[in-house]
């Protein structure tokens, strides 16, 4: 086991590494802090869709994985050794008692049916300590490294809960989000439900949409029905989220009670990711997609915009990316930040490169480029 | 009575399981794909929910069961299975369905 230093995983050795998911298997991508060369691992677990694999912030050693097929289901896998070796740990997501029903894209109402888990998100404060984010939507939470899940269905029994419905990806719990200094405090992102807050450590849930606007739905003071695609807030402004909503980049300042566009003069304001800035709170990072049917960058120049204000004002990056002829969509799980004191911005695509920058996104450069299409990236920094 | 049964997993289970190819499986009792799959799961707990659903005991979708040339996927579960699979002669196949494009 590691040491933990400011919420980031440290080790003897150094250097960066970077958690790949596929649409064919996993993949570990290596460097030290200076990330000029990069040894690549996997597949792991070839021919497996894997969602999403993550490191445990408290033991850098730690990493959660989730394996999915169509054939054979879910599989959690854990390794305790940064990747070597892997257990498969509890692979059962029962929901908590009779599950309802939830809307259709029809409009009719369906049984909820677990299908697959999103996201794995291992908590910051407790090693043993990790949730899980499912489809059909519910969070999930393992107390004791993953061996067993327990939904925390405040969340999903919410009175709100027969009127959600899915996105075009499905009704997924995608993105957890945990408060740094208060455990008992979460954030999550369901599509096509909203965002919800719970300052009870899941027993109780509130919507937390109020500002947001979506053509889609006939309602736009509606309490959920927004295709919220994802979240993040920097550790040292924990009450300012940032928001990649289906189309619009919005923040609240104040915990999600209220919020405001902040999209400026991105060329496009629909995406999937949004992520902020290692040692800036004001930094943000967004990869605008054309629209909700386009789902490649506008004009076939791959841009990751940086905002140094919080929002509204977007500079392009595109040294060192293809600016023509780029056709490749960057998922919502799949761009994320290093902690090295030149902040390293990383993100994948659904072509199979992994872009990193290792000076907060001023040049870019592929650490690889013919993966299977990359769904999730995330980053540890080794010390 | 115990039977000794022949089960040939697909590779991507075979993986899961860690296990390089065939297994076999102690049935005690008539040999139905109830009892071959409870005991697999019995021997390789990672398989639970990955052949047939936890709760409902269902097979999955994209999952087949054959078994002397013949496919089995549409028997009930506590039907006996062939004699040949029973006595070790045939093996009891897991196969992943033809999808995709």
């Amino acid at each position: 086991m590691s040491l933990s230093v400011n919420g980031e995983g440290m080790d003897a050795m150094g250097g960066t590494r970077v958690l790949v998911a596929t649409r064919k298997g996993a993949f570990i991508l290596t460097s030290d802090e200076e990330r000029a060369t990069w040894e690549v691992d996997g597949p792991l677990f070839p021919g497996w869709e894997i969602y999403h694999l993550k490191a445990s912030p408290v033991d850098s050693d730690r990493i959660y994985l989730s394996q999915t097929s169509g054939w054979f289901g879910q599989v959690i896998q854990r390794s305790d050794d940064g990747g070597k070796t892997w257990e498969a740990v509890g692979n059962d997501f029962s929901y908590d008692g009779v599950p309802g029903e939830h809307q259709w894209y029809d409009g009719t109402l369906r049984p909820w049916a677990f299908t697959r888990v999103w996201h794995l998100e291992p908590s910051l404060h407790d090693a043993e300590t990790v949730y899980a984010g499912v489809e059909d939507a519910a969070l999930f939470k393992s107390t004791d490294g993953g061996l067993h899940w327990a939904e925390l269905s405040g969340l999903r029994r919410h009175e709100t809960g027969p009127q959600w419905q899915p996105g075009a990806g499905g009704m997924c719990l995608h993105t957890i989000l945990e408060h740094p200094t208060d455990p008992d405090l979460l954030y999550v992102a369901i599509s096509a439900a909203g965002a919800f807050r719970t300052s009870d450590g899941g027993l109780t849930w509130q919507p937390i949409n109020r500002g947001l606007r979506s053509a889609e739905i006939p309602d736009q003071d509606s309490e959920v029905g927004h295709c919220v695609h994802n979240l993040d807030l920097h550790p040292s402004h924990p009450d300012v989220l940032y928001m990649q909503k289906h189309w619009d980049v919005m923040r609240s300042k104040d915990a999600g009670e209220t919020w405001q566009e902040v999209s400026g003069n991105l060329p496009s304001d629909f995406g999937f990711p949004i992520t902020v800035h290692a040692h800036e709170p004001e930094t943000v990072y967004v990869v605008p997609i054309t629209s909700d049917s386009l789902h490649f960058p506008p004009d076939g120049k791959l841009r990751v915009y940086r905002s140094r204000t919080g929002g509204d004002d977007w500079e392009a990056l595109t040294q060192g990316l293809p600016q023509e002829d780029c056709y490749v969509n960057v998922l919502r799980d799949a761009m994320a930040v290093d902690r090295h004191s030149s902040c390293g911005v990383y993100f994948g695509t659904s072509g199979g490169q992994v872009y990193a920058s290792r000076d907060s996104g001023d040049s870019w450069a592929a650490i690889v480029r013919d993966l299977p299409a990359v769904l999730s990236v995330e980053v540890q920094t080794l010390r | 009575m115990s039977h000794t049964v022949q089960v040939v997993l697909p590779a991507h289970l075979r993986a899961l399981a860690k296990v390089h190819g065939d297994v076999s499986v102690e049935v005690v009792g008539v040999v139905t794909q109830r009892a071959v799959l409870d005991a697999l799961e019995a021997d390789f707990p990672v398989l639970v929910g990955t052949i047939r659903d936890r709760t409902t005991a269902q097979r999955r979708a994209f999952v087949r069961f054959f078994a002397c040339a013949e496919d089995l996927s549409h028997e009930e579960p506590d039907t006996p299975l062939p004699e040949q699979v029973a006595s070790g002669h045939e093996p009891f196949l897991v196969v992943g369905a033809m999808a995709g494009g």
